[in-house]
């Protein structure tokens, strides 16, 4: 098992190496730079700033450098807000996008899992169907259309909930939640579906009911441990989607977190910027699914010993 | 060069119980498929909306009174009525036809990008699981890592940075989507290399690039055809999304997730022309998601759900 973390952990490296670089020459290829679209800055402050920045360096040194620094976890200073590094605004934006994420898994674990259980008990009945159907739903309506329904909905129409804000008013999280949480939701919806049919067919279920247990005891106690194993091998996927497909959701909410400054930087050309999100993002995407994979091989002993016998 | 034949007696000979390779006859697969998916009355009803929609939207220019782009500012914004079926946007245009014109972009990049996807996800998979060692291994290593690239990031830097341009649009979201299709051809591939048929293509001279074109692909058709319905939804998905952040398709052209993104800025006032492309939008992903699942379900049999 430590081999094979290691192993994985390894094989990250090169990963992050492509996405570092691919995004720095890419924002470099760029027509225009951060500083073209003030007007009226004179040659002389544009060459000063560039000096600054070491934009006038060639590409080779600037990447160099950039890559050491990020070594070191220094993502540089900010190219539109002077002053600020890039640290300073991540370390801004994150909590926001971290809590949002969290509420969204916790939404979907809950809606999905409980609807797919309640859909896999009665298979090709209504009690499957309509959960089934709702979950559908959840596929097909993007969150950039999920989330103005539910703002016109519930906080126009109906005022129920706050329609924007983060932590300001009571209820104001629930909304942005919910929407993230929408296709994920389905998605663990199918799955513990399809997990729990198959571990219902099973003899130790039919063992367990032949001894005279009550029916939602055997759900709850035989079928959902094994049901549930698909489920638990998609959180880690989830939450790295969860964490950076959030900034529609963001942009949508107005909420001041990681997915937003994302948008923003990239319109604004803000390179270092760019390339602290994307860095970022792209090691938290890598962790979740090394997590994921981790887990899988642990619920799994089968995969266990494929493992075992390959990495020996 | 009689392989035709060679395969058919083949597969006469031993009935090798594949899910596509079928026992008795070559077109036997496609009408069970059919009979399957006849019983499957979302799936059908999928099928009949989708070839509703594309007939509409090759006729749009003929059978809507009128133009996309014209204004009528004196109307403004005006709830749905007997001139304007769907209502009218805050500059008095048609709602209905601004729709209708948006389903041709709509459709027309799902249906382009999913093509370039497929060309390139059926090639590199089929290459992968014919060469197989080392080739095999480097290549799928390589989708490993694009894999865990974040896309969606690039996409929007692609889009940013290199201006809002259609053509960059297919080919961004198409260099996303091959990947899953990449990996599915591969491991069709890799079973149907061991049968037998593929053997005595190989005895009698038949190089790689034949054996490849006239014997894989078509044998993976079944799972690159549910997964192509599959990925339509996913890049129409991606493209409004995009048009919603304003990098996608430019105005005055009209694409769904642009009107969307109107639609969400006078919500409150003109609640229509939100909900209405939105319908137009979800009922299109409903119809082939629908779709897509009967198709699996008819295809591969084995992987129904119950």
């Amino acid at each position: 098992m430590a081999r094979f973390i290691f192993m994985r952990l390894l094989q990250a490296i090169p990963v992050l190496l492509v996405v570092i670089t691919v995004t720095f020459f890419l924002v470099r290829l760029a027509p225009g730079g951060p500083f073209s679209a003030e007007k009226a800055v004179p040659p002389e402050v544009l060459k000063a700033l560039e000096a600054r920045y070491h934009l006038d360096q060639p590409v080779v040194n600037q990447y160099l450098s950039y890559l050491g620094d990020l070594a070191r976890g220094d993502f540089g200073p900010s190219f539109k807000y002077p002053g600020r590094s890039v640290n300073e605004m991540i370390a801004a934006g994150l909590p926001a996008t971290t809590e949002l994420g969290l509420y969204a898994m916790c939404f979907a674990l809950l809606i999905g899992a409980s609807a797919g259980v309640i859909a896999a008990l009665k298979p090709n009945s209504a009690q499957d169907y309509i959960p089934m159907s709702t979950a559908m739903l959840g596929i097909c309506l993007p969150s950039f259309l999920l989330g103005p329904l539910f703002m016109l909905v519930f906080g126009v129409w109906l005022e129920w909930l706050p329609v924007s804000g983060w932590g300001d008013i009571p209820g104001d999280k629930i909304l942005p939640a919910l929407t993230l949480a929408s296709g994920y939701t389905a998605y663990i919806a199918r799955l513990s579906r399809g997990g729990m049919l198959e571990v219902m067919s099973q003899d130790y279920i039919r063992t367990a009911r032949a001894k005279g247990l009550p029916e939602w005891k055997v759900v709850l106690k035989h079928g959902l441990r094994g049901g549930m194993i698909p489920v638990i091998a998609f959180i880690g996927p989830a939450f790295a989607g969860l964490l950076s497909g959030s900034f529609v959701v963001e942009t949508i909410f107005q909420i001041p977190g990681l997915g937003r400054f994302y948008v923003q930087a990239a319109f604004n050309r803000d390179y270092t910027m760019i390339m602290g999100t994307t860095v970022l993002f792209a090691t938290l995407i890598i962790f979740f699914n090394l997590l994921a994979d981790i887990v899988a091989v642990w619920l799994n002993p089968r995969l266990r010993d494929l493992y075992r016998g390959k990495g020996a | 060069m009689s392989s035709p034949e060679i395969n058919s007696t083949q597969q006469d000979i031993d009935t090798p119980p594949t899910p596509l390779a079928p026992a008795e006859k070559g077109s036997s697969l496609w009408r069970d498929a059919w009979h399957r998916l006849q019983k499957n009355k979302m799936a059908l009803l999928g099928l009949v909306v989708m070839v509703a929609m594309c007939i509409i939207a090759l006729l749009t220019p003929w059978i809507t009174v009128y133009g996309y782009e014209e204004q009528n500012l004196l109307l403004g914004a005006s709830p749905p009525s007997a001139a304007h079926w769907l209502g009218t946007d805050t500059l008095g245009r048609d709602l209905l036809t601004r729709i209708l014109y948006g389903s041709r972009i709509s459709l027309a990049v799902g249906f382009i990008a999913t093509a370039v996807a497929l060309l390139i996800g059926v090639i590199y998979g089929t290459v992968a699981g014919y060469m197989g060692g080392r080739i095999d291994a480097a290549m799928m290593r390589l989708v490993d890592i694009l894999y865990a690239l974040p896309f969606m990031i690039f996409i929007i830097l692609l889009m940013v940075i290199f201006g809002r341009n259609i053509l960059l649009l297919f080919l961004a979201i198409g260099a996303v989507e091959w990947l899953t299709m990449a990996r599915i051809v591969r491991g069709q591939v890799q079973s149907l290399r061991q049968q037998e048929f593929v053997e005595a293509a190989v005895s009698i001279g038949l190089g790689p690039w034949a054996i490849i074109r006239r014997h894989l692909i078509p044998n993976t058709l079944g799972p690159v055809i549910v997964y192509t319905t599959l990925t339509i939804p996913s890049v129409m998905l991606l493209e409004s999304f995009l048009s919603f952040l304003g990098l996608g398709i430019q105005p005055p052209q009209s694409s769904w997730g642009l009107l969307i993104s109107y639609g969400v800025e006078t919500m409150e006032e003109y609640p229509w022309l939100l909900i209405f492309p939105g319908l137009a939008l979800s009922l299109t992903l409903f119809a082939l998601n629908f779709l897509g699942d009967g198709l699996r379900d008819a295809l591969d049999p084995r992987a129904s759900k119950d």
